[in-house]
């Protein structure tokens, strides 16, 4: 492990420059821009989830008084090409275009097909009533097993799978099927003294952001506009929105507003573009907002999926051949997250032979977009409990089985490249060390334990930092802030430049304001655009360090950066004051004019992070209710910038994976409609439903990062689905392999287990 | 949409009777505003009854208690005596929402929007709890289980509205309690619900007993078979055997994104039997 460096600032836990506004209420949400003659779109989204549309009047809506535009899928340029959406998300730019606004079909239950704006948004409801839309309704797969069946109705009857030779000559709901290998599974089976193999089903899971979507679009008769909203990537959301608009970029402007959660749902556009060019067409400005409902319908959740593991053991607990073939629900168009489920599944462990097939299925359910860490939980659940159970039956700690196949420094990653410095090993002493491990099991209760990987992401960045007339400091990034990154921003530029965090402040800029960023996901701000700021900063050092070398009259190599100040080298012979920023600042004038630095740069080098959770669940055997006694999570955040964000993180995801692991899941009925689509029935978890989630953060520094930071926003969320399951299998004596352990599904298994 | 807040029952019955269109009593309105909202209902005329001082306030009587029409679930809770008397009631009108939607709803909302899941309703039919029904007509007194007729659907006539909601007096002996199954610990709506209500006689033998289901049939299910199965007993564990069987067997309830068919009637079972002792010892018994 690297040594431990004494920071000044950094992880220190300031109050977050964005509080005020957010605890007040005074923070402007996607939906809070109010402009002068601002009107109100809606959009009429599908009754169907699978239908030909055989036409779309518009004329009555258009007739109604207080209406001032209306479009469909016709209205929006065509010609959109098959190339990737990018970002977290999967998919092509032409599907995009079709879930922004469907053109000839209708794939899910709620895909938009038209879109008003009026005076008022009851009246926008009103004449959504007076379009009139022609179906020709097609019969409907919503089971990810069924839609590959050659009986299967075809959602794309263009669809001939990739990833399989030969290429097959018919079509079907398969879009791709991801392969990877190690060794020899067979003999890595034959090998083993333990053989499990079993089935993991886990629902299809909103990201349940508690902001809707929504933005405020103005329009100009000279073609720029301008679009407030709620986005975890405005870059992005600009380049999508010129594409499916085929707009002038140079004419867009994109300020991303304060945003109320993501978790990658936010990194793909669904209202902007509408907003936009109904705006276009009124010469009014736009304001577009979701019902919680609509949220449900038509954004992206992550896929529901379907797979068998397999796992061969030796009796010291050595993992001989580890197998997993996972089908994952796309929604109507391509894009689950097949390719980093499979390359995470076996990424904690050393395991000389593998095989990991997954595969992207289309599904008449809406198209799924990136849930923090996109295909991780569903893979490493079905690994994690396998695992999990072979360590029971072979009487091993769930730790020590996880030591003993553990990967380190130098283990080649399933997915090819050696691991740098990793802390996998260290979460897991962590946790053999915890007070709350070594503490009993409550009587009654049953203990769970799981690991959880992310890769993390780099990508680029800019940030430029001025520095005010009296030393104060200003930071523009370009990475929306989601989960405190402006306060850590913050705490970099304070310990690059010696300056204390009361005096710097970072604001996000807007596309046109600051240099191009890639959105915030990944578990990527605080490690590239940190490393972008760190790197302004020392750009500020740079200027600092020749300024005052020449007005101490020596050589720019004669100065040195110490705590905030030029001093001159040791041994150089100048009787001089040191300078502070501040000092400089106040003589800026005089050398040079205003301090500035700037840098932009594809981050290289994103550590990867491990996690270890565990958790004691009471399990009431005649209700199936299931109490979360207690929660630990434990990670490698590398370096926390701010320890208070980085447990923001891991509480936070704890919660989700809880919440899905519990009763989180899509109801449909047969016709495809989603029969839950509110906070009532799709149950996140209340406050009163969780208990205090513990954490401790691990601080494996990553030698690519400045400061050592690793991504952790993203790590958090997979663990708990299988750190839950096998608490429930272990209080309850018996394996339950598909989510959600809701009660009806608990009780429905002790029922059978008790008959058998 | 016309919105009256008269401050008589007398003026809110003739505004109700005279409506042309769809009228709507509004009481707390955390089922009426959200229907609203949702765009499953619009009404021509809204009554606010909260004006009415009538139905503001819980008075002790002679025979036992009224509880106004707007009294919120908080301000029950805060009612000492009612809460000594009647735990079982207080409790599953507390249930009701969250903090800010205890501030608002009431026992009587919650009755008149006639949903099977209802949580104040199986415990106000255990209790043996009377409405008083204000109408063009004048007035008259009706047991709460011959209020709601259907999900969605009360026995309310045209211009008829609940002044109040009485309460027995109860007593050392007698003892009622509540108990719901919901998959979260708040904010969410009975998957099925048990309510019971018991009188011990000489040496704590059960000598009068009422046992009520919710959510597992379209109203609220009063089960004679498993109250005559502890009636006559010190609720020892056959009894409590027959009484959930005689539970499940009185169930009929649906299949639905909440639960299904078997977990919804075992699990009333299970609620009853549990309910049942709570009640038991409320009443004295050992
Ligand atoms: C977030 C939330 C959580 C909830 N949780 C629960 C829960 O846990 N359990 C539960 O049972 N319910 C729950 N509810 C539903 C609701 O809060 C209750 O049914 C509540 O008791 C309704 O009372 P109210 O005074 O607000 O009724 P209102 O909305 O004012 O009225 C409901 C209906 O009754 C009629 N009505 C009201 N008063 C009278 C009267 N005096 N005479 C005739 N008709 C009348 C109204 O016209 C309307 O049709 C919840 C609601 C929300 C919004």
């Amino acid at each position: 492990m690297a040594e431990a460096v004494d920071y000044k600032y950094i992880g220190t836990r300031p109050v977050r420059p964005d509080g005020v506004d957010k605890v007040t209420g005074r923070a402007q949400y996607g939906a809070d821009p109010i402009l002068p003659g601002m009107i109100h779109g809606r959009i009429l989204r599908s009754p169907h989830a699978h239908a030909m549309i055989k036409s779309v009047n518009l004329s009555r809506a258009l007739e109604l008084p207080g209406v001032h535009a209306a479009l469909s899928g016709a209205d929006f340029p065509g010609g959109i090409g098959d190339e990737a959406i990018g970002g977290e998300s999967g998919g092509t730019m032409s599907d995009l275009a079709k879930n922004v606004m469907a053109r000839d079909k209708v794939v899910y239950h709620g895909q938009a097909v038209a879109a008003v704006a009026a005076q008022t948004p009851q009246l926008a409801l009103q004449a959504l009533k007076l379009i009139e839309v022609e179906y020709e309704v097609l019969p409907v797969v919503l089971d990810v097993r069924a839609a590959m069946q050659e009986s299967a109705p075809l959602l794309d009857p263009t669809c001939i799978t990739k990833g399989v030779k030969p290429e097959p000559e018919k079509p079907s709901n398969v879009v791709s099927v991801t392969t990877f290998n190690r060794g020899d599974v067979d003999e890595g089976f034959e090998q083993a003294d333990l053989v499990l193999e079993r089935e993991y089903i886990v629902p299809m899971a909103h990201q349940g952001y508690i902001e809707p979507h929504g933005c405020v679009a103005q329009a100009n008769e000279g073609g720029a506009a301008t679009v407030w909203c709620s986005t975890q990537g405005h870059f992005e959301f600009r380049a999508a929105t010129s594409k499916l608009l085929g707009m002038n970029m140079a004419d867009l402007k994109f300020i991303a507003t304060e945003i109320g959660g993501g978790f990658g749902g936010k990194t793909v556009v669904y209202l902007e573009p509408v907003a936009l060019l109904l705006s276009q067409k009124s010469g009014k400005p736009v304001k577009m907002q979701m019902s919680r409902e609509e949220v449900f319908r038509a954004t992206g959740p992550t896929s529901g999926t379907y797979g068998t593991a397999k796992i061969g053991v030796k009796k010291d607990g050595t993992i001989t051949a580890a197998k997993i073939w996972m089908a994952f629900e796309a929604g109507g168009f391509a894009g689950a997250p097949t390719g980093p489920a499979a390359m995470a599944v076996f990424s904690p462990y050393t395991i000389e032979n593998f095989k990991v097939e997954t595969l992207d299925v289309l599904v008449n359910k809406p198209k799924v977009a990136a849930y923090r860490a996109p295909g991780a939980p569903q893979s490493m659940h079905a690994f994690e409990s396998i695992l999990d159970e072979a360590a029971d039956e072979l009487g091993i700690d769930p730790i020590d089985i996880r030591l003993t196949n553990a990967a380190s420094e130098g283990t080649t990653a399933p997915y090819g490249p050696k691991f740098p410095t990793i802390g996998f090993v260290e979460c897991l002493e962590a946790a053999k060390n915890h007070p709350s491990y070594k503490a009993p099991v409550p009587e009654g209760a049953g203990r769970g334990l799981a690991a959880g990987f992310w890769f993390n992401v780099g990508m680029q960045s800019s940030a430029e930092v001025h520095v005010a007339e009296n030393g104060t400091v200003t930071v523009v990034e370009g990475s929306p802030d989601i989960g405190g990154s402006r306060a850590s921003m913050c705490l970099m530029a304070a310990e690059t430049l010696g300056v204390e965090y009361e005096s710097i402040r970072a604001v996000v800029g807007d596309t046109q304001s600051t240099g191009f960023s890639n959105v915030t996901g990944g578990s990527r701000t605080t490690f590239a655009t940190g490393m972008a700021v760190v790197q302004a900063c020392e750009d500020i050092i740079t200027q600092c360090k020749s300024r005052a070398a020449a007005t101490w009259g020596v050589d720019d190599d004669q100065v040195e950066w110490e705590d905030g100040h030029c001093v001159p080298k040791p041994g150089v012979n100048a009787e001089v004051k040191p300078l502070s920023l501040a000092d400089m600042a106040a003589a800026a004038a005089k050398t040079g004019g205003p301090i500035s630095g700037r840098a932009s740069l594809n981050a290289q080098g994103a550590g990867a992070s491990f996690s270890v959770n565990f958790t004691d669940v009471a399990v009431d055997p005649d209700t199936g209710h299931v109490e979360v006694l207690n929660f630990t999570a434990i990670q490698d955040a590398g370096k926390a910038i701010h320890p208070a964000y980085v447990e923001g993180q891991m509480q936070g995801g704890a919660a989700q994976g809880i919440g899905w692991a519990l009763n989180e899941e899509y109801i449909f009925n047969d016709d495809g409609v989603m029969q839950n689509a509110g906070f009532l029935d799709y149950r996140i978890p209340v406050a009163s439903d969780l208990p205090m989630i513990d954490c401790e953060i691990v601080e494996v520094p990553n030698p690519s990062h400045p400061y050592g930071v690793r991504g952790v926003g993203e790590t958090p969320i997979i663990a708990p689905l299988a750190a839950i399951g096998n608490a429930v299998a272990h209080a309850t004596g018996v394996r339950i392999n598909e989510l959600p352990l809701s009660p009806p599904r608990i009780v429905a298994a002790l029922d059978a287990a008790h008959k058998a | 949409m016309r919105y009256e807040a008269p401050t008589t029952t007398k003026e809110a019955a003739n505004l109700l009777a005279k409506a042309k269109g769809k009228a709507f009593v509004l009481a707390g309105g955390t089922d009426l505003l959200v229907r609203m909202k949702a765009g499953m209902l619009e009404p021509d005329l809204v009554v606010d009854i909260k004006r009415i001082p009538a139905t503001r306030k819980v008075t002790k009587t002679a025979s036992g208690f009224t509880i106004g029409a707007s009294v919120s679930g908080a301000e029950l809770g805060e009612n000492k005596a009612v809460k000594k008397a009647w735990p079982g009631v207080v409790e599953a009108t507390e249930l009701i929402g969250s903090d800010q939607v205890q501030g608002r709803c009431t026992m009587v909302g919650n009755l008149c929007n006639a949903s099977p899941a209802a949580d104040s309703v199986p415990a106000m039919i255990a209790a043996g709890a009377k409405a008083a029904i204000v109408g063009p007509k004048g007035k008259r007194s009706v047991a709460v289980e011959k209020i709601v007729t259907g999900p969605g659907k009360t026995s309310l006539k045209k211009g008829e509205m609940i002044e109040s909601i009485s309460l027995p007096k109860g007593g050392a002996k007698i003892g009622d309690a509540y108990l719901r199954f919901i998959p979260r610990t708040e904010m969410d709506i009975a998957v099925c619900s048990a309510a019971v209500c018991l009188e011990l006689g000489a040496k704590n033998v059960i000598k009068k007993a009422t046992v009520v289901l919710g959510a597992v049939a379209p109203t609220a299910v009063t089960v004679p078979a498993a109250a005559k199965a502890i009636i006559g007993t010190k609720l020892d564990d056959d009894a409590l055997d027959a009484l959930a069987a005689a539970c499940e067997a009185a169930c009929n309830p649906i299949d639905d994104k909440r639960g299904t068919i078997e977990f919804r009637t075992e699990v009333a079972a299970v609620l009853a039997r549990r309910a049942a002792k709570i009640a038991f010892e409320r009443a004295g018994g050992k």
